[in-house]
């Protein structure tokens, strides 16, 4: 690891006080992807802002059929805590598929959706469900946030404070998971809303997460499994590696949307 | 260096140490408390899980730090005196371990999970939950038969 300067603010505006001053800092929240990536010097941040000490920024809360989790949540929260697991079941289930036991119990939401892992899981839901990213600054809507490989539209000093999904009526979240790194080699998160369906695909995407518009149309149509017979997300949009080629990642994504819809049509 | 201070196994310890010092090199390079293991060293296979504020965490991606005033307890925390904790006991009765390097780890994970989920384990829940902790000599099948053992066991304790 190289070497960096610790900062532990109190609150969100002294992080962000902290962000503004250190160009080449880097917020920590549960610390599950970025300390690895430091560790492997792929990452030197010149600061390191913890941000554990930000009480502000844990909890939940449902209101008015929306789900508002704040940044600093950790997945073991989500994943076991009643008001999600009633409101949306879909989104606490990804949230205990993430990673490990001990990685749950560290790992955070806002951490992962700043970060926008192509593999991460909660990028799909936010995309599946048309949450709002919610920072120190304005609200983002999850359409306009997620802008590539670990890139979105966060600005420099902007923190995560929360982030709001509306309850869905049927929603599921299938995920093929590479079994070593038990990160997705594809998920697909299916909603329902009314008429409106909205289906998102993490782990395969070139340039991340995904929506899967063509699946979308056909399941507006008919919210059943049949409606995605024959159809398949394009190849030469998807990633090749040596766990799964583009074209194993098409196949997944249909069988996965298919499992998605059938589980809750 | 930066000071932090936190209490490990019921002893208050405080030091000056470099920020980028991992709680795992804290634990066993400045306490000289060397049961935690140091495995892969990229949070995968969960040999150094100690517990933070009864959390299981992996110790190699963690600062110390961050653990500035937590509550550490690491498997030299588990015995009292000579009297192993009865996961502990479990482990050795049910020949849990062969080389023994993940054992630690295995078992401050199952620590945790009765406290979290109970005394009574089934055994497909005891696999799930040791998703992040590999062992290479085993095959786990008596590390999963020591878990629900020393969960069994764990319950007629606090009776």
């Amino acid at each position: 690891m190289y070497e960096f300067a610790y900062h532990r603010p109190g609150s969100v505006s002294e992080a962000a006080a902290l962000a503004g001053d250190h160009a080449d800092g880097k917020l920590l929240a549960g610390g599950q992807t970025l300390l690895p990536t430091m560790k492997q010097r792929l990452a030197g941040p010149s600061d390191l802002i913890d941000l554990s000490r930000i009480d502000d920024l844990r909890g939940i809360e449902v209101k008015d059929g929306v789900v508002t989790i704040k940044a600093l949540t950790r997945h073991v929260t989500v994943a076991t805590s009643a008001e999600v697991k009633a409101a949306i079941p879909a989104l606490a289930e990804l949230a205990g598929m993430i990673g490990d036991p001990a990685v749950r119990n560290k790992g955070t939401i806002g951490g992962s959706v700043a970060n926008n892992d192509p593999a991460a899981d909660y990028p799909s839901a936010c995309l599946a469900l048309g949450a709002t990213i919610t920072t120190n600054k304005r609200a983002i809507k999850a359409d306009d946030f997620f802008k590539g490989l670990f890139e979105t539209a966060l600005e420099e000093g902007e923190i995560i404070t929360s982030i709001s999904f509306p309850a869905p009526e049927k929603a599921n979240y299938q995920k093929f998971r590479n079994p070593a790194s038990r990160y997705a080699l594809v998920g697909v998160f299916v909603a329902k809303t009314g008429g409106h369906v909205r289906v998102a695909v993490t782990g395969a995407g070139s340039k991340g997460v995904f929506r899967a518009k063509e699946f979308e149309a056909a399941l507006e149509a008919n919210f059943a499994p049949a409606a995605l017979d024959g159809k398949s997300v394009p190849a030469s949009g998807l990633n090749s590696d040596i766990h799964a080629d583009a074209e194993y990642r098409a196949h997944l994504i249909t069988v996965m949307a298919k499992r998605a819809v059938a589980a809750v049509a | 260096m930066t000071a932090v201070s936190m209490m490990v196994n019921g002893q208050h310890v405080s030091a000056e140490i470099d920020p980028r010092t991992l709680l795992v090199q804290f634990l066993r390079e400045h306490l000289r408390l060397t049961g935690t293991h140091v495995g892969c060293d990229t949070s995968q296979c969960g040999c150094c899980v100690v517990h933070v504020n009864g959390d299981a965490i992996k110790s190699c991606t963690t600062l110390a730090l961050t653990c500035d005033g937590a509550e550490v307890t690491t498997i030299e925390g588990l015995a009292k005196g000579d009297v192993l904790h009865p996961m502990q006991a479990a482990f050795r009765e049910n020949h849990g371990l062969q080389c023994g390097f993940c054992t630690p780890g295995m078992i401050m994970t199952a620590v945790e999970l009765v406290n979290r989920k109970g005394t009574n384990l089934d055994e497909h829940t005891i696999r799930e939950e040791l998703e992040g902790n590999l062992c290479r000599c085993t095959g786990y099948h008596n590390i999963v038969k020591a878990i629900g053992a020393g969960a069994q066991a764990m319950a007629s304790a606090a009776e």
